[in-house]
C-alpha cells in the first residue's frame, strides 16, 4: 500500500515532464557538489598566471579566470558553498519560521506580536535587510546565511500560520481537543502533519531565492569572503574582466540560473501536486 | 472606509515603530565602538570618550534608543560619519535616480506582464501560455546583476546604444538621464515583471470562470471586449497590488543593480556605508526604504476604492 | 408536433461532448426539443440530467476547450425569417444573435452581474451594440428596462451596483438586461431556483407578463414542477442527458407516459398527500451519468424495468404531439 501511493504521488508530479527534467537537473547539481574532489578536473584554486583568461578549450572546457583558474571546476566547488548556503538557510527559515507560524495561527495572544514583526522584516526588500543585517553581524558564510534566514523566516511563518488558522478549525482538531489531547501534542502531530506540504514548497522556492540572494550579497562584497568559490563571488571578482574574458562572468550565472530554475520548478510540481484545488484546475 | 484607513494608519505606525526598534537594536550589535570606528585608527582614547558624550553614547540603551526615537520621529536620521552632512540630506541627493529607475522599471515590468499574463490566461495550456509562463519562470530566476553584466557587455561595450555606466554629467537633459537609464531599467523590468505575469496570469484565470463573464459573452460581446472590460476589470485588485509592491521593492531592493551600472542612487549610498561602516546612513535608508513601503501600501488601498465599487460603502 | 407554426428553436438530436481527466463524458446524448414563437417550454430534470449543458449548447457558451457539440442541430428561426444553425453558425454571427434575438437569464442572481459596473451600464452596454444607440440614449432605455421590470425609482438605481441590490432586484436587473434588446428567444435557466419563494413567484408572474407583452418565445429550464405547472404551455423531461418525454403540460401531468415522469410527479407535494408513493418507482441514486451504457438509462432506477429494458437503446417514441422514450409505456399505462 504505501508503496503504490508513494508511486502515484511521484507519477502525478511528474506528469509534467519539465519538473521530471528540472528534478534530473536539481539532483546532477547536487551530486556534482557532494562529489566535487572527483569530478572537477582541476584544482579549484591552483594558479597558473600564463594561462590566465583563456577562452573555453580542451584544457579548460568553460576557459580559465584572471589568475589562470579553471572556471569550470570552480562551478563544481562553487556549488558546495552556493547550495550549502542554500540549505542551511532553508533548513533554518523552515525550523524557526514553522515554530512561529505554529505559534501565532494557534494562539491568539501571540498573532498580533508576531505578525507585526513579520510586516515589519517585510516592509523591507530583501536583499537590502539581508545587507543590513550581514554588515552588523559581520561578513562570514554563517551570517550569510544567518541573516538570509531572517529575511526568508517571515514568509515561512506567513504560510503556516495561515494553515494552521484554516486547521485549527476543521473538525478533527475540535475531536482531538475535546477528547482532552494537549495542546502541545495537537501542534506537533495534528496541525504540523497538515502544513507539511506548503512547507515544504516554500521551502524549495526559499532554496532558489537564497541561491539568488547569496550571489547578490557576495558581488556586493557583503557575502562570504572572496576566496571561498561561491558562483556570485566568481561573477564579482570576475566581472571587471568581463570586456575581455566574458566567460569569467558569463558560466557561473548560468550555473545560478539552472540551480534557481530547476529548484523553483520542482517547488511548482509540489505545489501542484499537493493543493487539490490547483490540481483540479490544472 | 475611512474605519479601516484609519485603522490601516494605525498598524502603519506600529510596523515603523518595529522597523525603527529592530534597525537601533541590530546597528548595536555590530562589532566595535560607533565612536572609535567614526575617529578612524589615529584616534585618543580621550577623544573617543568624547564624541562618545556628543553622541550620547554613553547614556543607557534604552534612554539612547527614546532619544534617537524622537529624532527619527522629527524626520532627522543623524549625521553621516564619512559625508559629513545630515544622512537625510545624502539620501534626498541621492532619490533621483532610485526614483526614476523604480518607475522606469516597474513600468517595463507592467507593460510587459500584464498584457502576457493575460494572454495567458486567455489562451491557457496553449502554446502562448506555455512560452509565457516558461519566460515568467526564467526571468524570475535570473540574478539581475548577471543580467546587467550581460546587458552591458552586450548593448553598451559591443554593441554600443547604451551607456556602459553611470547617470550623466550633472545638468545633462532628462533624455540622456532616460539613456542612461533604459538598460537598469530593462533588466529590472524583465526580472521583476515574472511576479506580475503570475498574478495577472491568476487572478484572471479566477474571474473568466465567473458568472458575469459568461453573462457578458450572452449579450453578444466582442471578446476582446469582455476579456478587457468585463474579465480585467474585476482583475485589476490584485493586479494593481503587485505592481505596487514591486514599485515598493524596487525603491530600496535595486541595490545589487545600481551596483552594477554605477547609479549614484539610495542602493548604491547603502552599500559604500556597508563598506564603509557609516551606520547612521545605512539606519536612515532603512527606516526611509521601509517609510516608502508602507506608504505605497497605503496608496494601493486608496485606489483599490476607484477600482472596486464594494471597498467604496 | 406544430407543424403548422414552424419552430423558433428546433434542438434536433443534439450531443454534446466533454474533455475531463478522465476521459470523454457524453452529459446531452439525444436531446429533441422545439419551442414555438410566444409559447413556454419548460426542460425539466434533476442537476446532472443535462437540462443546462443543453441551454449553454444553444447560447454556444459551453465552456471552451473542453466542451463542444458533436452531433445534432439547433435550428434557429432569425427574425429575417433565416433558420440557421446555432450548432455551426460562426462565432461573430452567433455574436450577433446572442443578447439580441436571443437572450439568456442565469440561476446566479448574485454572481450573474458584473460588480464593478452600475446596472445601466450592463444594460446599455447591449443596448448600444444590438440597437446602435449613443450612450445617454441607451442609458435612458436601460432605465425603462428597469422600469419595466417594476424596479422603483428605476432613474436612479440605473446609477448602483449589483451589490447594492437584493438577489431578487438582482433578477430583476438580468432579466431587463436580457429584455433589452426585445429578444424572439429567453432562455432561463432555473431563474428563481436562487430566491425565496415569494420573490420566486413574482418573478414568474414578471417573466409571464413580459413574454405576453413582447411575445417571444420562452425556454425555461427548470427542476421543480410546481414552477412548470405555473408556467409552461409543453413540458419535456429529461433524464442522463435524453429527452425521456414531451407533451403538453395538461397532458403530461395528467397521464404521464415515462415511468420517471411519473416518479417526478408523484414527488410533488399535492399527489404525495393523495397517498401515491413515489419512492415505490425510483429505487437508488443515479450512477455515472454521461457514460453511454446498453439500454434503457433508467431502467437501473425503474420499478417497472425488465430484461429486455437493459437489451438495446430505446428510440424517442412519437405520436401526435407527445412523445416518450420507453419500451413499456403502453403496458405500464395500461
Amino acid at each position: 500500500m504505501e508503496q503504490s501511493s508513494l508511486l502515484l504521488f511521484l507519477r502525478r508530479m511528474f506528469r509534467r515532464k519539465l519538473v521530471l527534467v528540472a528534478f534530473v537537473v536539481l539532483c546532477a547539481i547536487m551530486l556534482m557538489a557532494l562529489l566535487a574532489p572527483w569530478i572537477a578536473p582541476h584544482e579549484p584554486t591552483t594558479i597558473r598566471v600564463v594561462r590566465r583568461l583563456k577562452p573555453p578549450s580542451e584544457l579548460n572546457w568553460l576557459g580559465t579566470d584572471e589568475f589562470g583558474r579553471d572556471i569550470l571546476s570552480r562551478i563544481v566547488y562553487g556549488a558546495r558553498a552556493s547550495l550549502g548556503i542554500g540549505l542551511a538557510v532553508v533548513l533554518v527559515s523552515m525550523t524557526v519560521g514553522t515554530l512561529f507560524g505554529l505559534m501565532a495561527g494557534y494562539f491568539r495572544s501571540l498573532d498580533g506580536i508576531i505578525m507585526r514583526v513579520v510586516d515589519a522584516l517585510m516592509a523591507l526588500p530583501d536583499i537590502l535587510l539581508a545587507i543590513f543585517l550581514v554588515a552588523v553581524l559581520g561578513a562570514s558564510a554563517f551570517n550569510v546565511v544567518l541573516a538570509l534566514s531572517i529575511v526568508y523566516t517571515p514568509r515561512v511563518i506567513r504560510v503556516v500560520r495561515a494553515s494552521t488558522l484554516v486547521i485549527r478549525e476543521l473538525p478533527f482538531v475540535e475531536a482531538a481537543r475535546a477528547l482532552g489531547v494537549s495542546t502541545r501534542r495537537i501542534l506537533s502531530v495534528h496541525i504540523l502533519l497538515n502544513v507539511a506540504s506548503p512547507v515544504l514548497v516554500q521551502a524549495t522556492f526559499i532554496f532558489a531565492y537564497a541561491v539568488l540572494a547569496e550571489a547578490g550579497l557576495s558581488f556586493l562584497g557583503a557575502g562570504v569572503p572572496p576566496e571561498l568559490p561561491t558562483w556570485g563571488t566568481m561573477i564579482a571578482s570576475g566581472q571587471q574582466y568581463a570586456d575581455q574574458a566574458f566567460w569569467v562572468v558569463l558560466f557561473p550565472g548560468l550555473a545560478i540560473v539552472l540551480a534557481a530554475l530547476s529548484l523553483q520548478v520542482v517547488g511548482d510540481g509540489l505545489r501542484d501536486m499537493l493543493d487539490p484545488k490547483l490540481r483540479k484546475a490544472l | 472606509m475611512w474605519l479601516k484607513l484609519g485603522r490601516r494608519l494605525g498598524s502603519l505606525v506600529i510596523v515603523m515603530f518595529l522597523v525603527a526598534t529592530m534597525v537601533f537594536f541590530l546597528t548595536r550589535l555590530a562589532p566595535g565602538d560607533p565612536a572609535a570606528l567614526m575617529l578612524g585608527d589615529q584616534a585618543t582614547a580621550e577623544d573617543i570618550a568624547r564624541l562618545r558624550q556628543v553622541y550620547g553614547l554613553d547614556k543607557p540603551i534604552l534612554v539612547q534608543f527614546i532619544l534617537w526615537l524622537k529624532e527619527i520621529a522629527t524626520g532627522n536620521l543623524g549625521q553621516s560619519i564619512f559625508l559629513q552632512r545630515p544622512v537625510i540630506q545624502a539620501i534626498a541627493e541621492r532619490a533621483e535616480p532610485t526614483f526614476f529607475l523604480a518607475l522606469f522599471s516597474v513600468s517595463v515590468a507592467a507593460l510587459v506582464g500584464i498584457p502576457a499574463g493575460i494572454a495567458s490566461a486567455v489562451w491557457r495550456g496553449r502554446l502562448v501560455d506555455q512560452i509565457v509562463s516558461g519566460l515568467a519562470m526564467l526571468a524570475a530566476n535570473i540574478p539581475s546583476f548577471w543580467l546587467g553584466l550581460i546587458f552591458i557587455q552586450l548593448f553598451a561595450v559591443r554593441l554600443g546604444w547604451f551607456p556602459v555606466a553611470g547617470y550623466g554629467e550633472p545638468g545633462a537633459p532628462f533624455m540622456e538621464r532616460v539613456l542612461h537609464l533604459a538598460l537598469p531599467a530593462t533588466v529590472l523590468g524583465i526580472v521583476n515583471s515574472a511576479l506580475i505575469v503570475r498574478f495577472t496570469r491568476a487572478s484572471m484565470l479566477d474571474v473568466l470562470s465567473e458568472d458575469y463573464v459568461r453573462t457578458a459573452r450572452s449579450k453578444g460581446l466582442s471578446e476582446v471586449r469582455v476579456v478587457l472590460r468585463h474579465a480585467f476589470g474585476n482583475a485589476l485588485v490584485p493586479i494593481i497590488t503587485v505592481v505596487g509592491l514591486t514599485a515598493a521593492l524596487l525603491v530600496g531592493g535595486a541595490i545589487v543593480t545600481e551596483t552594477v551600472f554605477g547609479l549614484p542612487g539610495i542602493g548604491n549610498l547603502v552599500v559604500s556605508a556597508v563598506l564603509r561602516r557609516d551606520y547612521p546612513v545605512i539606519q536612515g535608508a532603512l527606516i526611509v526604504v521601509a517609510g516608502i513601503y508602507v506608504l505605497i501600501n497605503l496608496l494601493i488601498d486608496i485606489i483599490y476604492t476607484f477600482v472596486d465599487p464594494r471597498v467604496r460603502y | 408536433m406544430n407543424m403548422d407554426t414552424p419552430s423558433l428553436l428546433s434542438i434536433q438530436d443534439l450531443e454534446v461532448r466533454f474533455r475531463t481527466e478522465d476521459g470523454e463524458v457524453t452529459p446531452v446524448r439525444g436531446v429533441t426539443l422545439s419551442v414555438s414563437p410566444g409559447e413556454t417550454v419548460a426542460l425539466v430534470g434533476e442537476s446532472g440530467s443535462g437540462k443546462s449543458v443543453t441551454s449553454l449548447a444553444t447560447m454556444g457558451l459551453l465552456p471552451r476547450p473542453a466542451g463542444r457539440v458533436s452531433g445534432g442541430k439547433i435550428l434557429f428561426r432569425q427574425r429575417s425569417g433565416q433558420t440557421v444553425d446555432l450548432a455551426t453558425l460562426p462565432l461573430p454571427d452567433l455574436r450577433r444573435l446572442r443578447g439580441a434575438e436571443i437572450a439568456m437569464v442565469f440561476q446566479e442572481p448574485m454572481t450573474s452581474l458584473n460588480p464593478v459596473l452600475t446596472v445601466g451600464e450592463q444594460i446599455a452596454e447591449s443596448v448600444r451594440l444590438h440597437m446602435g444607440l449613443g450612450h445617454a440614449s441607451a442609458l435612458k432605455r436601460a432605465a425603462e428596462m428597469l422600469d419595466l421590470v417594476e424596479i422603483p425609482n428605476a432613474r436612479r438605481r440605473v446609477h448602483e451596483y449589483p451589490h447594492q441590490m437584493s438577489g431578487g432586484m438582482r433578477q430583476r436587473v438580468m432579466i431587463a438586461l436580457a429584455m433589452s434588446c426585445n429578444p424572439s428567444l429567453l432562455i432561463a435557466d432555473e431563474p428563481t431556483t436562487a430566491l425565496d419563494v415569494t420573490i420566486q413567484a413574482q418573478i414568474l408572474v414578471l417573466i409571464q407578463r413580459l413574454q405576453r407583452e413582447i411575445g417571444m418565445g420562452v425556454l425555461f429550464i427548470t427542476h421543480n414542477l410546481g414552477v412548470v405547472a405555473e408556467i409552461a404551455d409543453r413540458v419535456t423531461v429529461m433524464y442522463a442527458g435524453q429527452v425521456v418525454e414531451t407533451g403538453s403540460v395538461g397532458e403530461l401531468f395528467r397521464t404521464p407516459r415515462h415511468p420517471y415522469t411519473s416518479a417526478l410527479l408523484n414527488c410533488l407535494p399535492a399527489r404525495a398527500r393523495r397517498g401515491e408513493d413515489g419512492r415505490r418507482v425510483v429505487q437508488s441514486i443515479p450512477g455515472s451519468i454521461g457514460k453511454v451504457g446498453n439500454g434503457c438509462a433508467f431502467a437501473p432506477r425503474c420499478g417497472q424495468a425488465t430484461d429486455s429494458c437493459q437489451a438495446g437503446s430505446v428510440l424517442l417514441e412519437t405520436e401526435m404531439d407527445r412523445s416518450v422514450r420507453c419500451l413499456r409505456w403502453r403496458e405500464i399505462l395500461a
